[in-house]
């Protein structure tokens, strides 16, 4: 069967792809996709460690849980990004740089 | 080799590899619908790691849902953002980039080091459940039991997450009105 390290590594550099484009990208869209990825990156380790857990099932289910808080967390951020487009013009973050007044 | 594992890198390297272009192009359509990619071979992962149910949710959640919002809102906002989108610069790897990627490369370096210390597939806990045929074998009916664990062991969870739910998209629509703004 497949190992547990493999799941391990594989999520470690989906992990540090997502932390890069966080770090590195000026257009507030594409920082949401990495922050999408690392999420993934974390449920794929919730899944791999819930393959040991079959009567309480931990892992699957907060896995669950997490791709649906993931959800609301896109639908918040994006409105806000709507918002920010509408008051600045631009979704770059580095540029956002006033209060409303 | 079995066909489990070979099943296993080719996913791996799908993913990765898109991951990858999501990170390095330039092209914000053509990294969302790259994007589309991950997901999918991310859900092929869950499957290999017998959690269908999380699979397909991953699938009808990300892609159904989150994608398309995502584009949804890119589309939306205006003809601006497109413009300011493609105006790019031509440098491969810029100077203003080393640092971003210095530090995903030595976080990269710390993980992976320390998964190989941990050595993951021996830990106590593990063994015990192997031992106790605690561990999901690729007959057992896991859809059911999540269904059942939802219903009996995690039920203020499930319900919490339904009103967070309720509350953020309640939220959205709150915040991407138009108009009744002083």
């Amino acid at each position: 069967m497949i190992s547990l390290t493999d799941f391990l590594v594989v999520s470690a550099v989906l992990f540090c792809i997502g932390l890069y484009m966080v770090v590195s990208k000026h257009n507030a869209i594409q920082i949401l996709i990495g922050i999408e990825l690392m999420l993934n990156a974390a449920i794929l380790n919730l899944v791999a460690f819930g393959k040991y857990d079959l009567f309480n099932n931990a892992g699957q289910m907060f896995a669950l849980f997490a791709i649906v808080l993931a959800a609301a967390t896109t639908a918040v951020a994006l409105a806000i990004i709507l918002n920010v487009y509408r008051q600045y013009k631009t979704i770059d973050p580095g540029k956002v740089d006033q209060l409303k007044d | 080799m079995s066909l489990a594992q070979v099943l296993f890198y080719i996913m791996s390297f799908i993913s990765l590899a898109s991951a990858l272009f999501v990170a390095s192009t330039k092209n914000l359509v053509r990294s969302i619908f790259m994007f589309f990619i991950t997901l999918f071979a991310l859900a092929g992962l869950y499957v290999l790691a017998l959690a269908d149910f999380v699979a397909i949710t991953q699938i009808v959640i990300y892609v159904g849902g989150i994608l398309v919002l995502i584009l949804f809102a890119f589309m939306l906002s205006g003809k601006e953002t497109l413009n300011a989108i493609t105006q790019q610069r031509k440098a491969f790897i810029s100077l203003r980039k080393i640092p971003a990627i210095l530090l995903a490369a030595l976080f990269l370096i710390v993980l992976v080091n320390m998964i190989f210390k941990v050595d993951a597939n021996n830990l106590a806990w593990i063994r015990r459940s192997i031992e106790a045929r605690n561990d999901i074998t690729p007959s057992s009916a896991m859809t059911e039991n999540i269904g059942v664990s939802l219903m009996t062991n995690y039920l203020l969870p499930f319900e919490a997450i339904s009103i967070l739910l309720m509350i953020a998209l309640v939220g959205a629509a709150h915040l991407s009105r138009k108009g009744a703004r002083p």
